[in-house]
């Protein structure tokens, strides 16, 4: 019988949420709540305030963690996160999605949120920076071995589509390498004939390399941490060459949850915040980056 | 009959709900349509690649379904045994899964590290990336809606018709191509129809397996995708062009089942 009062419970709970979303009517998105969450922290009056963080997908195992934290310093304060490309979050919210907080891997998908009226402009800050890589998988059957070796022929490459941030620094990385004496005049045009496949974000581009069905591909530098790390090889860009990815945070205009989505945006850029960043490789923000 | 046709009006006042809830964004669709510009949106490359590839993909899919998929209807429909049950419920299985599932499983099965990975390699023949994993996606998805609606026509052709013909010395050859064939004609057309369809518009299997390339294999749905990001009216346009597509098939897999039944 356990296992039918637990159904039943949990039943009753949908019930009653579905009830208490159409009788405040508020919007109850598909948001998910940071993995590892726990409830025990019972607020001190009134409902607990959840904020919906809608964070770039590179930001996933980082924020969770800062999610967690924020949580555990700020009894009663709830954290849903939206993990998904820039590029479609920011349409998200400029369709009017129920969002407190935009973390975007690029500044042109934060320029889309200012537009649609939602990110008042010069209240975003530039939290986190990030690099590319190239990524091979761990047996490396092309035998890639130099960012030359991209341009070879008939290699299997897969990239980010333009729309997605890590897809449009790659390409600017390929532009780069056209005024550099160390690649041939072709060697842009070579890598691009090698590409099979534009993803839609930069975890399917580093799924597709770990699986070995792709040769290589661009990802972040932070995308190889953890247990990915062990999957693939890794072909470092050097710094004239890399696009140094900026990546924006602002609390947006017309949160209802005003002070708890500026709250988690300071925590963020705060030592606490940072620090987790760090450890997940990024490259933090100076004090004064705007 | 008055009570009859005020339980009809309370029974549609009562379906209104739902229909109002499928129409209305599809009404929000034509309405955003560009029509226009729908000519210039229609004539740009990537909405052009991804129409024509989309066509060419689908009919090679349906020409696989047809071949490979009418032995399984034809099987579903004649022997009823345990093993036909567990055939029916495994060709149900694409219907009910997400396709991303179905897009995992073609990479782990088909791609060059999975499970006939290394013969294909022997081969020379990579699959993941191509329009051959198009193909397969597609095939994957939709072969069920011919199946099913193929088994159900065979099954309802009268035995005595096939045990006569038997008796009169045809072969089961004979008795398909002269006598099952001919009468489930509309529900194998209209079933391919449907499958037509769903290939059409398959969109998880295919990004995951195939990946998505312009002119390659970026299909309808994954040009639709990825333009709903960058440019909405390519989205748009080629949504409605899909929807009038589905819609129209719909309507002529009907009517074939209505002038047959």
């Amino acid at each position: 019988m356990p296992y039918l009062s637990k159904f039943v419970s949990s039943y009753r709970l949908a019930l009653l949420s579905i009830i208490a979303c159409a009788a405040t009517l508020t919007a109850c998105s598909g948001t998910t709540t940071a993995p590892g969450a726990t409830a025990t922290s019972v607020p001190a009056s009134g409902a607990p305030a959840t904020i919906k963080v809608f964070a770039a997908a590179s930001l996933q195992d980082a924020f969770s963690e800062i999610g967690r934290n924020y949580e555990a310093a700020n009894p009663g304060v709830k954290v849903a996160f939206n993990f998904a490309g820039s590029q479609q979050l920011a349409q998200q919210i400029a369709q009017v999605a129920p969002a407190d907080v935009f973390a975007s891997a690029n500044k042109a998908q934060m320029t889309v949120a200012i537009q649609s009226g939602r990110v008042v402009s010069g209240t975003e800050k530039v939290f986190v920076r990030n690099r590319l890589v190239v990524v091979v998988p761990r047996d490396n059957p092309a035998k890639l071995q130099t960012l030359q070796d991209l341009g070879k022929p008939g290699l299997k490459l897969v990239l980010a589509a333009k729309e997605v941030p890590v897809g449009q620094y790659a390409l600017d990385y390929l532009t780069k390498t056209l005024k550099d004496s160390s690649f041939t005049p072709g060697y842009r045009e070579a890598v691009l004939k090698n590409v099979v496949s534009y993803e839609d974000s930069v975890k399917s581009v580093l799924t597709k390399v770990t699986l070995g069905e792709a040769d290589g591909g661009i990802v972040y530098t932070t995308d190889i941490g953890g247990d990915a790390a062990a999957k693939v090889t890794r072909i470092d860009i050097p710094d004239a060459l890399n696009t140094v990815a900026t990546y924006p945070i602002a609390a947006l205009k017309d949160s209802t949850q005003a002070a708890a989505a500026t709250g988690f945006v300071d925590y963020v850029l705060s030592d606490a915040g940072q620090k987790v960043l760090a450890g997940y490789g990024f490259i933090t923000a100076p004090k004064d980056a705007k | 009959m008055k009570s009859g046709q005020t339980t009809t009006g309370l029974w549609r006042l009562l379906s209104l709900p739902l229909l109002l809830f499928f129409l209305l964004p599809l009404v929000a669709l034509l309405l955003r349509a560009p029509f226009d510009r729908i000519i210039e949106s229609v004539m740009r490359e990537q909405v052009r690649s991804a129409i024509g590839l989309s066509f060419v993909t689908t009919l090679i899919s349906a020409a696989i379904i047809v071949v490979f998929g009418t032995p399984v209807a034809y099987l579903l429909a004649v022997r009823h045994g345990r093993i036909e049950k567990l055939i029916d419920t495994v060709i149900d299985l694409p219907t009910v899964l997400p396709p991303s599932v179905a897009g995992i499983a073609l990479l782990l099965a088909f791609g060059r590290r999975g499970l006939l990975g290394p013969a294909f390699t022997v081969l020379g023949v990579d699959i993941a990336f191509t329009q051959v994993a198009v193909v397969l996606a597609q095939t994957f998805v939709a072969a069920p809606f011919y199946i099913k609606s193929a088994a159900i026509a065979f099954a309802g052709i009268e035995v005595d018709l096939t045990q006569a013909a038997s008796l009169d010395g045809a072969n089961n050859w004979d008795i398909f191509r002269h006598i099952m064939a001919p009468l489930a004609w509309a529900g194998l057309v209209s079933g391919l129809v449907m499958s037509w369809a769903r290939a059409l518009g398959e969109f998880g299997a295919t990004i995951l397996f195939a990946g998505n390339l312009q002119g390659v294999t970026q299909t309808m749905p994954l040009a639709i995708y990825i333009g709903f990001e960058a440019n909405l009216d390519t989205a748009v346009t080629l949504s409605v062009i899909l929807m009038g597509l589905s819609f129209s098939a719909l309507l002529m897999a009907k009517a074939l089942l209505n002038r047959a039944g």
